[in-house]
């Protein structure tokens, strides 16, 4: 058990090794750098300039020596210093990660809630009108692109009928009073967890649905018919816990991706989130705070794939108790 | 902090019980009056003007600090921190009387040597530094009221140069502290400023709060009570924001969403304003290529462009057709230029004659356009557009992307293009921004927006070197005339559009700042509510 806990650290440490490695080669690949997009923002420069800002971040050294002491930085916990924003990356990535949290947390537990209600729901008659119903909502749900969801959410609830607001995570002058700013932080975070939760929902939904099924025709689902149980007995208590092995699963899977749509959705809601930072940062060359994020996100998937472990030993006891091995 | 992450993850907790149940309770009623919000991607590295140039650092930079001297709509100086000023008889010192019992946002008095100071720093920092105030050789404080800026030649621009875009008055006792004034602590947060607004807060990614100075030195102090910078990703966002009544004015560079933003009753459409920072959009030419090297050649790409199509039709008639190197908003603008109408036949012998006859598939050669990729409007389908003209004429045109502004700029100052479509700032006077893109010394491999058609005239040399120290406005005139005319005979640059800096505002204010430096100036008269 714990020789497993270690190799799976391990792992982890490997990982993130090679994501800084792999990106850090990626972003010395693409044209230009700091100096030349601080040169831009000013409306000109001189070459003076520009080789004083190369020479105060380090890139007139060579390509080896830079990335020897970024590693090094990093694995002292130092993730570096922003040239855009002259501030350390661990401050402006701790600002960001939070907003972050909070939506794709909030996408999560909406896909994963409606979802799973509604695949369970579909499964008990999977050729209905209502069960197809459900189907046909999760493929074109699973086709729809999270951002253009979300510009179209913005156009018809944001512009038209004006009952959300169109972008932000709060009011430009946000209310007083704590419950009033949480209302005013909930209508903000509607529209984007719909736009960012709809493609898992539509996931787990059909994942839920087959899985229901699969179950619900097994040996012990007839024995407890049988026996006499009822039918929600039947399926909350019998089938439900084990049908949800699978969507555990996915969900667990499906956390990088829910990361990596949260940059679009981020961007089309103006949401401060790590999304737009990492888009800025990009297009800025401020190569710290992306590969900063990478890190970050690197860890958010690697301890989202240990809750997801933890989730299994509680839903199956198999697992817990090492029966199943 | 600890207060944000509580109400998010109470809202976590809102959530997952009542999932939009909440969404009755828009709007806390009202609105708050004589607050304005300004939207767009406006989020500076630094709120200090003296060490960045550009929009999104002048905006809030001249409303927290103040400068010697304003200018009306016709570039007509007048009394701002100064209250007034007068040149020697030799031209060559410049004394600025400083209005009484000025103080910074701390209570500290504003002195001559703050002013000094400053256009030290200005200078040292600032990219149009030495343009600016390359010929100041020293600023003398006789007295705290008075400042005198002596030079080494006779420099018109000064004036201009001293617009609080370009010389905000910082406080010496805050910045003059021996630590690198470029990376300040003081540039982002705690500023003690001279200007019409305080700093309230500025949070990364998020907002800039200004709240009005109650203690400025103008009897007639800011009318709003709070200004507000809100930051958008991109220009959709932000004309969404502005049409859903969330933020009050957006300054918009994509002049068909002004248009169209422009048939909403409930906003404001600015047609004037921005004439100092003279932005034109214009296709440069590599006067090195094999072909573009003949001015035949360069003429005949003149001839082929097709200028009212891209104005009229492209951008619905909202920027200016711009003939020449000047800003048609300037007061050095001349009229007097060689011009090029749309005329394919001429272009077409123009090509023959320069020995580029047409091959038996129709064309003549081929080039690659390349653009600017901050502005699709402006930028790619201008490309595209003149990539179809050119074709009409046997000029085969393809449009090279670049996925930011760092690859194109990379590809074009190290000279590796033909032609590219690119938004040029005049900056006020033409010393600051105008000769740069065309006298020879300026061709400088690796820096952008210097003269990167590689574009080398002597008689274009001397009359900018001419007209730089010429203090008689008349005859600098006539010398910024001619040079015009030079330059739009030798065509490194084709001369298309004005690029438009809209102000698009809820009509709910009044008194919006619509003067040469656009929002780059104190926000005084502006007035109104914002909607919730």
């Amino acid at each position: 058990m714990l020789l497993a806990g270690l190799r799976r650290l391990a792992n982890a440490v490997v990982l993130i090794v090679a994501v800084v490695l792999l990106n850090f080669l990626l972003i010395h690949l693409a044209p230009g750098d700091p100096a030349v997009v601080l040169a831009g923002e000013a409306g000109g420069t001189s070459p003076e300039a520009l080789e004083a800002i190369r020479h105060a971040y380090g890139l007139d050294r060579p390509f080896m020596v830079q990335l020897l002491n970024y590693l090094g930085q990093v694995l002292q916990g130092d993730l570096g210093h922003s040239y855009y924003f002259d501030a350390s990356v661990t401050s402006l990535i701790w600002q960001r990660l939070g907003p972050t949290l909070l939506l794709s947390g909030s996408a999560m537990l909406f896909a994963l809630v409606l979802g799973t209600t509604l695949g369970v729901s579909a499964a008990r008659r999977p050729n209905g009108a209502y069960g197809s119903g459900i189907t046909v909502l999760s493929v074109v749900g699973f086709a729809m692109p999270a951002f253009w969801l979300g510009s179209l959410l913005v156009l018809l609830f944001g512009l038209r009928l004006g009952i959300f607001p169109t972008a932000g995570m709060e009011s430009v002058i946000p209310p007083t009073g704590f419950f009033a700013q949480m209302v005013d932080v909930g209508q903000h975070l509607v529209l984007p967890t719909i736009s960012l939760g709809l493609v898992y929902l539509a996931l787990y939904s059909r994942t839920a649905k087959a899985s229901m099924i699969d179950v619900l025709g097994s040996d012990y689902i007839r024995t407890a018919r049988a026996k006499g149980a009822g039918p929600s007995t039947v399926t909350f208590k019998h089938a439900f816990r084990n049908a949800l092995m699978p969507v555990v699963t996915v969900a667990g899977l499906q956390t990088g991706a829910l990361l990596s749509g949260a940059v679009l959705v981020e961007i089309v809601f103006n949401w401060p989130g790590l999304g737009r930072l990492a888009l800025d940062s990009i297009l800025r060359r401020d190569t710290p705070v992306l590969l900063g994020i990478l890190v970050v996100s690197s860890v958010v998937v690697i301890v989202a794939n240990l809750l997801t472990d933890l989730a299994y030993r509680l839903i199956d006891p198999r697992i817990r108790t090492g029966v199943a091995r | 902090m600890k207060r944000k992450l509580a109400i998010m993850l109470c809202t976590v907790a809102l959530f997952a019980s009542a999932c939009g149940g909440t969404a009755s309770q828009q709007g806390q009623g009202g609105g708050a009056t004589d607050t304005l919000i300004i939207g767009g991607p406006l989020e500076p590295r630094t709120l200090n003007p003296a060490v960045q140039s550009g929009m999104v650092t002048a905006l809030p930079g001249a409303q927290l600090f103040a400068s010697p001297i304003r200018h009306g709509k016709d570039f007509t100086p007048q009394p701002y921190l100064a209250k007034s000023w007068e040149f020697s008889a030799d031209q060559l010192s410049l004394t600025l009387r400083l209005v009484s019992g000025a103080t910074f946002h701390d209570g500290t008095p504003i002195t001559s040597e703050d002013v000094a100071f400053s256009l030290e720093a200005v200078k040292k920092h600032h990219s149009f530094g030495k343009a600016m105030f390359g010929s100041v050789s020293s600023v003398e404080t006789p007295d705290k009221e008075t400042a005198v800026i002596k030079l080494s030649t006779p420099t018109p621009a000064l004036l201009l140069s001293l617009s609080p875009a370009l010389l905000p008055v910082l406080p010496k006792h805050i910045y003059g502290d021996g630590q690198d004034l470029t990376k300040h602590p003081r540039n982002v947060k705690d500023v003690v400023g001279s200007g019409p607004f305080k700093l309230k807060e500025f949070t990364a990614g998020n907002r800039i709060v200004l709240e009005r100075n109650d203690s400025f030195f103008l009897q007639d102090r800011a009318k709003l009570k709070q200004l507000i910078v809100k930051f958008y990703p991109n220009s959709a966002a932000t004309s969404t924001a502005l049409e859903a009544g969330e933020i009050g004015m957006e300054i918009s560079y994509d002049p068909v969403d002004a248009g169209r933003l422009a048939k909403n009753s409930k906003l404001t459409v600015a047609t004037t304003g921005y004439e100092a920072a003279g932005a034109l959009n214009w296709l440069e030419l590599n006067t090195k290529n094999q072909y573009l090297k003949d001015v035949k050649v360069r003429q005949a790409v003149a001839h082929a462009v097709d200028v009212d199509f891209i104005v009229n039709q492209l951008h619905a008639g909202i920027p200016q057709v711009a003939p020449g190197p000047i800003h048609p908003g300037s007061p050095f603008f001349s009229k007097d230029l060689v011009t090029y109408n749309h005329d394919t036949a001429k272009a077409a012998a123009l090509l023959d004659e320069a020995g580029l006859p047409a091959k038996s598939d129709g064309t003549r050669f081929s080039v690659r356009i390349d653009y600017n990729p901050g502005n699709d409007v402006t930028g790619k389908n201008v490309a595209e557009a003149i990539a179809s003209q050119l074709g009409k004429v046997g000029i085969k045109a393809e449009v090279r992307n670049a996925p930011d502004f760092a690859t194109w700029s990379e590809r074009v100052s190290k000279y590796d293009y033909d032609m590219t479509i690119d938004s040029v700032y005049n900056w006020g006077d033409p010393t600051i921004g105008v000769s740069r893109t065309y006298v020879c010394d300026n061709i400088k491999p690796g820096v952008v927006w210097t003269n990167m058609a590689q574009y080398c005239n002597p008689t274009v040399d001397q009359l900018f070197a001419a007209a730089a120290q010429e203090m008689d406005t008349e005859k600098r005139k006539q010398l910024y005339r001619d040079v015009q005319r030079q330059i739009t005979a030798d065509v490194p640059v084709v001369f298309i559009e004005t690029q438009p800096i809209v102000n698009i505002y809820s009509k709910t204010y009044t008194g919006m700042p619509d003067g040469i430096w656009g929002v780059m100036a104190p926000f005084l008269e502006a007035t109104g509510t914002q909607a919730r």
